[in-house]
């Protein structure tokens, strides 16, 4: 990698104040994407401001209803804890499944979601539940936060600090992992909730979004059988050495009725 | 019997230093002054290098010395070498010139062009940013079907068509007569998918050089020390073996790639005497998907002869094989002599013809894998066997059974060259049916439907030829090598042993058996026994591991180095208890008068050997330390059944392995859990390669699966437990009855799996399904079918 300033940011308030001093700064959540990308020189940032002792940042709470985790919470944190698995399992088994051990005791919330990665497994979850992000400025609703392939709403230098997920009544999340790098080629997140089912979709496209199709056929029934014979709009759809656009918009429609039937079954999914 | 000699589940030696973090791999090595070497790589896959501008890169911090092509072949040392000559139809291969450092062109991404020493690797890696390397792009072929297009890109000017050679075995015209009198002929296409090979360890190499002693010193990821200072020596930069030592130290996994005689060695050797101080070279993963030798990467059309009972009266194959932009180092005998000689697999088939063209591409050198040939061989025949069996509507199992070798029928002479030593065909199917349960299969199908899934089983009844080599048999086939092997056993005066031997071990745990077969012998302990491999400096010869050889070669010079020191030491200790050599004998460590009481332990003769007070020393020497030199009279030829059940999920695509079980014969045993350990790795590296593992390239020849993001490797999740178990008929021919079994589940596991696919979308009408069988594949096969 290239050589660059190493900053330990004390809080938020610090790592924004670091972050707008540097020349050409990057905020470092758990370092999964940032890492690799610095070790094979494809980024060469002046300040790496890591958020990694910001304990303010670090988390997990639930409370009327909803679940709000740290930015700063480990995947495996939320794959694993109590109070997720009895108010949202779904949201416990998807970061349980997300990456391996060693990226689930590094990898963060706040670091998967700022990055955006098309095929990562959380922007399903949190557009799926209609989650809404926190940050150090403001609060964006997750159908507004996922803004494009590894864009997103946040302005330069604006931090995330938690995610609050509203607890569904039901909801499922069901992967098909690419074989080798295991994120999703395609990945269905379905909840049944109080302003209505949402189906989201990850891997599928360039980024995460809905299927408004497949959320009305639910809203009339909320059965695996509402979906027989829909797939996603092949058209937008990303095609690679290894899933075509046919076959991710035939997955979207398997994983989705797979979604519905766990729903159904009082799982959280797979 | 000593309690850990031969057939002794032991635990391996080796494994405390491992996994304690304790092992000394070559990027371990670091040694005083050491600067760090890093190279420059072309990005494109077919290039005219206009200049190479190496000024700003020079004037950086810490640059030690920059090399290019220009410098190298300004010196007039020689090329990387081939080590094997095939000779094809209209006579010897095409064999390129392979400058290690390329002069005025580059024929893959990867492919070096300079190389950058600095004060540290972070230095280096500055620096070779910042030479500047004029290409003039040129189109490039990057596979076996463009290079054999009309007007495709040349990659030799000198083979013409990008044809390295067009080889063939056996009589065309017998073959096609066998055809005219067929029942029933079954084709097949098929392709061997092309592998890139991902040892643990990344190749890495440390050289230096003494100016006292003018000695160079290379330390290197190798599987072969001595054929590396060979040929690097004597072929390459000239130097006197006398003054070269090359080392290979713990090496984390070969797998065949570490067999090679690769640039950066040579390059690094060089250099270190002109900046006069050590220089160490790792390769980034990257670095090794782009330059490690690639494996497999064959396109076969084959047809196979039956008769109405389904005997098999004739095959034929035509296979084109993918040589890459060089000829690496054994690359021309892969889809020859390790092939096409195997094509009579473990069948009475009486005539068999095959045709390889090599050809060259815009790729990385592709050479020998873990099986080399014959993961290639066994797959198309397994293949084919199959298909003809569900064509004909006969049982799988059924058809190989009228058609195997009979176990009294060894030794056999194929059609095509092999003399097969022992085996017994019909007891390693009958174990692995049994272990499948292959007769419960109906009923397993029929519950599966009900949850919706294809269920498919499957059949390898495979054969290897290993043991390699009888050095006069290969080399009137083309080696410009011999392929014995050579032992030493050093009793030392204690009665402690230190065995150094010519084999190298990576992963094959030979700490463990080699000391397992000294303590049986000698009825020493095993904590007595020493095996020291991986360093010219200190063992007579070698020509390394690769081909399931060690033991069934190595282990032979082991077997006879040992009968020298059995010799000797009986002649001592005839002197000490004075009686006739021919009345000693010799159990569990102690010398024996028959018929009397008298005896002496091992320990005391050894000791006797080195303070001969009391000694025979007119007539014998002292000292106890015995070499031998093995050559084999035959290749070994492990074989058996690898039985694979599998179940397809039709709305993914997806497939689960439920069940695989493995019979194998290896002959004798040394170590059971070792030798399971190879077989379990060995099926997993199958698996890969039949569902997961697949290299692609684009048109223009860039590696579309150049990291892990893209390149599947199996994992743990992708496998079941298997059931494996072996059956034994010992090998005849050599001094532990052994036959092998690096190779086996490799080699064996592919045509299991495929054949298992095939199976289960058979009757939904899917005919071909390619490795890897992805998910992708399969949905969309039973979509289109």
């Amino acid at each position: 990698m290239h050589d660059f300033t190493y900053r330990k940011a004390g809080s938020v308030a610090d790592a924004a104040a670091r972050a707008a001093a540097g020349e050409d700064a990057v905020l470092m959540a758990g370092g999964m994407t940032l890492l690799p990308t610095l070790k094979q020189r494809l980024a060469r940032p002046s300040d790496v401001i890591d958020l990694g002792g910001v304990a303010e940042l670090r988390g997990i709470r639930v409370e009327g209803g909803a679940v709000t985790v740290g930015a700063m919470t480990i995947h495996d944190a939320v794959a694993n804890s109590p109070e997720v698995a009895a108010a949202i399992p779904a949201l416990a088994a998807l970061a349980g499944r997300i990456g391996d051990p060693q990226v689930r005791n590094r990898g963060t919330i706040g670091g998967s979601i700022s990055n955006n990665d098309p095929a990562a497994d959380y922007p399903a979850g949190l557009v799926g539940l209609g989650a809404t992000v926190c940050t150090d400025r403001r609060e964006i609703a997750a159908d507004d936060f996922f803004a494009g392939m590894f864009e997103t709403a946040l302005a330069d230098g604006e931090i995330v600090t938690a995610v609050r997920f509203p607890a569904p009544e039901a909801a499922a999340y069901m992967k098909f992992p690419n074989p080798a790098s295991r994120y999703a080629i395609v990945g269905v997140f379905v909840a049944r909730t109080g302003g209505g089912v949402r189906v989201a979709v990850t891997g599928a496209a360039s980024c995460v979004y809905r299927e408004t199709a497949m959320e009305a056929a639910l809203e009339a029934d909320f059965s695996p059988a509402a979906l027989d014979g829909m797939t996603a709009a092949a058209d937008d759809l990303n095609e690679d050495i290894h899933a075509s656009a046919e076959y991710r918009a035939h997955l979207v429609g398997v994983m989705a009725r797979r979604a519905v039937a766990a729903c159904g079954a009082g799982a959280a999914g797979g | 019997m000593p309690k850990d000699g031969i057939g002794a589940s032991v635990k391996r030696k080796e494994d405390y230093r491992f996994i304690t973090g304790q092992g000394a791999y070559t990027d371990d090595i670091d040694r005083p002054g050491q600067t760090h070497a890093v190279f420059v790589r072309s990005p494109h896959a077919h290039a005219r290098i206009a200049s190479v501008d190496t000024g700003a890169a020079a004037a950086m911090p810490g640059v030690v010395k920059i090399l290019t092509g220009a410098d190298y072949a300004a010196e007039g040392l020689g090329g990387l070498p081939c080590g094997w000559q095939v000779t094809g139809k209209d006579g010897p291969m095409v064999e390129p010139a392979h400058p290690p450092l390329a002069v005025d062109r580059v024929r893959h991404v990867g492919d070096q062009v300079a190389v950058v020493i600095a004060n540290s690797a972070a230095e280096a890696r500055d620096a070779a940013e910042a030479v500047a390397v004029a290409y003039e792009a040129l189109p490039a072929a990057a596979s076996i079907e463009a290079a054999l297009a009309g007007g495709a890109p040349q990659v030799h000017d000198e083979a013409p068509g990008n044809l390295c050679y067009d080889w063939e075995i056996g009589d065309k015209a017998d073959v096609d007569a066998a055809f005219a009198g067929a029942h029933h002929v079954t084709r097949v296409e098929l392709v061997n998918n092309r592998l890139v090979p991902n040892a643990m360890e990344p190749r890495a190499a440390v050289a230096e050089y003494d100016r006292a002693t003018r000695e160079y010193t290379l330390y290197t990821t190798s599987q072969n020390p001595h054929v590396i200072r060979l040929l690097m020596g004597a072929f390459v930069l000239q130097l006197p073996e006398h003054r070269l030592r090359v080392v290979a130290p713990d090496v984390g996994g070969g797998f065949g790639s570490k067999i090679f005689h690769y640039a950066e060695e040579a390059i690094l050797t060089w250099a270190s005497s002109k900046v006069a101080r050590p220089i160490k070279w790792t390769a980034e993963r990257a670095e090794s998907f782009v330059t490690d030798a690639h494996g497999r990467d064959h396109v076969t059309v084959a047809e196979l002869a039956l008769d109405a009972d389904g005997r098999f009266l004739g095959l034929k194959v035509d296979t084109r094989a993918n040589m890459g932009a060089y000829l690496s180092t054994f690359a021309p005998c892969v889809p020859t002599y390790l092939y096409a000689t195997l094509l009579a697999g473990q069948y009475t088939t009486p005539k068999i013809w095959c045709g390889v063209q090599a050809v060259f591409t815009h790729t990385v050198p592709v050479d020998a894998y873990r099986g080399a040939g014959r993961p290639e061989a066994t797959f198309v025949v397994e293949r084919i066997v199959e298909t003809a069996a569900k064509e004909m509507g006969i049982d799988p199992a059924e058809l190989r059974r009228r058609n195997f070798v009979p176990a009294d029928a060894f030794p056999y002479q194929t059609p095509v060259a092999l003399v097969y030593d022992s085996g017994n065909y019909e007891g390693t199917l009958a174990a692995a049916l049994a272990a499948a349960d292959y007769n419960g299969f109906a009923a397993r199908r029929a519950e599966a439907e009900s949850r919706g899934k294809l269920r498919g089983i499957g059949l390898s009844a495979y054969i290897e030829a290993c043991g390699i080599a009888p050095s006069a048999v290969v080399g009137s086939l083309g080696a410009r090598a011999g392929l014995y092997e050579c032992g030493e056993v050093r009793v030392h005066p204690t009665g402690s042993v230190t065995f150094f031997t010519g084999t190298h071990s990576h992963g094959q745990g030979h700490e463990t058996t080699f000391a397992q077969i000294i303590a049986e012998r000698l009825g020493v302990d095993i904590d007595a026994v020493e095996v020291v491999h991986g360093d010219t400096s200190k063992i007579p010869f070698g020509m390394g591991t690769y081909g399931s050889r060690s033991l069934a070669v190595g282990g032979s010079a082991l077997a006879r180095a040992l009968d020298k020191v059995e010799t000797k030491a009986k002649r001592i200790a005839a002197h000490l208890m004075e009686a006739a050599e021919g009345d000693i004998e010799f159990t569990d460590g102690q010398f024996t008068v028959a018929g009397t009481d008298k005896s002496v332990g091992f320990g005391d003769v050894a000791l006797t050997a080195y303070v001969p007070h009391n000694y025979p020393i007119e007539e014998l020497e002292p000292g106890l330390d015995e070499t031998a030199f093995y050559d084999p009279a035959n290749f070994t030829f492990p074989a058996g059944c690898h039985v694979c059940e599998i179940e397809v999920d039709p709305e993914t695509g997806a497939v689960e392995i439920v069940n695989f079980a493995a019979s194998d014969d290896f002959g004798n045993i040394v170590n059971p859990m070792i030798v399971e350990g190879q077989v379990h790795g060995g099926i997993v590296q199958g698996v890969g390669q039949a569902l997961l593992e697949g290299c692609v390239y684009d048109d223009e020849g860039q590696l579309a699966t150049g990291s892990y993001m893209d390149y599947t490797m199996p994992r743990a999740d992708d496998v079941p437990s298997f059931s494996v178990s072996t059956q034994t008929t010992p090998c005849p021919h050599n001094p532990l009855g052994v036959k092998g079994c690096g190779e086996a589940g490799a080699i064996a596991a592919p045509a299991a799996v495929m054949n298992a696919v095939h199976d289960a979308l058979g009757p939904r009408g899917v005919s071909r399904i390619d490795m890897p069988a992805t998910p992708a594949r399969i949905w969309q096969a039973l979509n289109a079918a």
